[in-house]
């Protein structure tokens, strides 16, 4: 293979050779290479992550009819370098009544568990960090260290704020959780595999195009699994200061920081290699480096979109993101779990355009038959909606302009 | 001594120390997290035995869901702060724990096929279908597999029940 069509394997080749040729065993060799990979896969990540920051601020700013970052370098381009260096220099404060142990673990595990994930997805046909055979469980696993890094913090940092933002992140996250896990199943049972790089492989025809409704499934309950907008409750500012990061300064809290971007744009990528189909494109197989473009082309279109949402959309009430996951988000993804099943076995895999349009039907009959319900059982449900107590009257100052400024004014 | 042994060695070493500590620590929240780290090691011997399916279920079934649902119920009581706390049936717990130590063991030693090697499995999408099959398969586990998930549903239905909020209580 050419360095130009496949770089990666063409420098891991050529770097293990030359260790050998020092007289190296083979196990060691593949040790380094091995350590090597995970660490310039992680860096990497990390120093992508300055340039999503300043990405998400840029457009942020554009969709609040605001400038963004415009300062440092040309459109504000180094602002994030800036901030990450006086984010280094500034004091590291643990408060007093902490539990220092777990204050200092928590947000080590936050971060691990975001660039856990860098592991298993597969960049391009011969990139990747491992090809394990239950991928999809670990992508489920790797996920709840995360959450236990926000509860830690919450818990750890002996302050209310902190701890309401924790118990927020345990009912939130583990209730997404489950949609998130059956709409994970459904690309599983169409490529009746839970590697990562099979169910790549597998997609001739993108699996959105063959289940729309659980790709939505998976959208929403990976923007709450982040913890954005419009499922910021976590960290709601306006409610709780900064919810379970309040007492982190420097850093720590860097590493919150960067762990939030990074999971929003590594959960975009999760969505692309499950639903979009990662890397494929043409030309993709015979000339891996096209992998990387397509990827990052896929994976972009999906940041972005979230990034559009989180700086569009308002923040849901507890109640409201509660009743939203296990009235409406949980029972679609079961429905569309059975329907996806039936329709799988009564049309299998081969059949090419009848396979494909019966399951739109499915998924329009599914979705349309789910929205029917769920709005009729909530308007039978507001009927009795129950309010702590009756809104008093605002009084509003409404005062007639006097006569003679009403006249300068015209 | 090869790679494996060594891994092996060193996580047997994590999870004795860490199982230790979390009966014998007295923070109820530090207890809970050895008990997660605990996990995590049975989770790598999991893994050395190259079976990665079970290994990866240890850690979302017990560090992801059961562990974390631990830490919740601990954060909800005042136990979370309480560095004096102490099981007053530490005595009763023992015996128990003792017991069941000296059946686990005498099973194993009894077990003719504890004193073999374990034989090195097929590996790949095999193991998930064999432990499927095996399952929901008559001759297999299937009354097993059944029956916990019957006790698994009366337990749904009756935390529902406890939570539910009737209409005309006051509270």
């Amino acid at each position: 293979m050419s360095f130009i069509a496949d770089p990666v394997t063409f420098i891991i080749n050529w770097l293990s050779s030359v260790l050998s040729g020092w007289g190296i065993a083979d196990m060691w060799v593949q040790f380094i290479m091995f350590v090597l990979g995970a660490g310039i896969l992680a860096f990497g990540a990390m120093i992508f992550t300055i340039g999503l920051i300043w990405v998400e601020r840029k457009l942020g700013g554009r969709v609040q009819d605001r400038i963004g970052p415009n300062r440092v370098g040309p459109w504000g381009i180094f602002q994030t370098i800036a901030d990450m260096l006086k984010i280094f220099t500034k004091e590291l404060i643990t408060p007093t009544g902490a539990d220092s142990t777990l204050f200092n673990l928590a947000p080590i595990l936050a971060m691990a568990s975001v660039l856990g994930l860098w592991a298993v997805i597969p960049l391009s046909p011969t990139v990747f960090g491992t090809n394990i055979d239950v991928g999809i469980l670990y992508l489920i696993g790797v996920g709840a260290l995360g959450e236990l890094g926000i509860i830690l913090a919450g818990l750890s940092s002996n302050n209310k704020y902190a701890l309401v933002g924790g118990f927020r992140a345990v009912a939130q996250l583990i209730s997404y959780e489950v949609p998130f896990a059956i709409a994970l199943l459904i690309p599983v049972m169409f490529s009746g595999s839970m590697g990562l790089n099979d169910i790549v492989a597998s997609q001739k025809v993108a699996f959105i195009f063959q289940a729309p409704v659980a790709a939505l499934v998976f959208f929403i309950a990976s923007i709450a699994e982040n913890g954005r907008a419009p499922f910021d409750l976590i960290e709601a500012d306006s409610e709780i200061v900064a919810g379970f990061n309040i007492e982190y300064s420097g850093l720590k809290f860097g590493m919150y920081y960067v762990a939030d971007f990074l999971h929003a744009f590594t959960s975009a990528m999760i969505f692309a290699s499950l639903f979009l189909g990662g890397w494929r494109g043409p030309g993709a197989e015979l000339y891996p480096i096209l992998g990387f473009v397509y990827l990052f082309i896929k994976t972009a279109a999906v940041y972005l979109l979230t990034v559009t949402i989180r700086f569009t959309v308002p923040r849901l009430r507890i109640d409201q993101m509660m009743a939203f996951n296990w009235k409406y988000l949980t029972p679609l993804a079961l429905a569309t779990l059975l329907v996806t099943a039936i329709v799988d076995k009564a049309a299998p895999a081969g059949q090419g355009l009848i396979r494909i349009l019966l399951l739109w039907a499915a998924n329009a009959a599914l979705f349309f038959v789910t929205d029917r319900i769920v709005t009729i059982f909530r308007r039978n449900r507001e009927k009795e909606r129950k309010v702590v107590s009756e809104p008093r009257p605002v009084p509003i100052a409404v005062r007639p302009l006097p006569a003679s400024e009403s006249e300068v004014n015209s | 001594m090869t790679g494996m042994q060594v891994i092996f060695l060193i996580s047997a070493v994590v999870i004795l120390f860490s199982g230790t500590m979390m009966v014998s620590t007295r923070k109820l929240i530090q207890a809970a997290l050895w008990l997660i780290l605990t996990l995590f090691g049975v989770a790598v011997i999991f893994a050395l035995l190259e079976t990665s399916f079970l290994a990866i279920v240890q850690v979302v079934v017990y560090i992801g869901a059961i562990a974390i649902l631990i830490v919740f119920a601990i954060m909800l009581t005042h136990l979370a702060v309480d560095d004096t706390y102490q099981n007053r049936k530490w005595i009763v717990t023992a015996v128990i724990a003792m017991i069941a130590l000296a059946g686990i063991l005498l099973a194993i030693f009894t077990w003719p096929q504890g004193a073999t090697l374990t034989a090195p499995l097929p590996g790949g999408q095999q193991d998930i279908r064999a432990i499927g099959l095996a399952l929901l398969d008559p001759e297999g586990y299937l009354i097993p597999f059944e029956i916990s998930s019957l006790l698994l549903l009366a337990a749904l239905v009756g935390s529902i029940y406890i939570g539910l909020e009737r209409k005309g209580e006051t509270k």
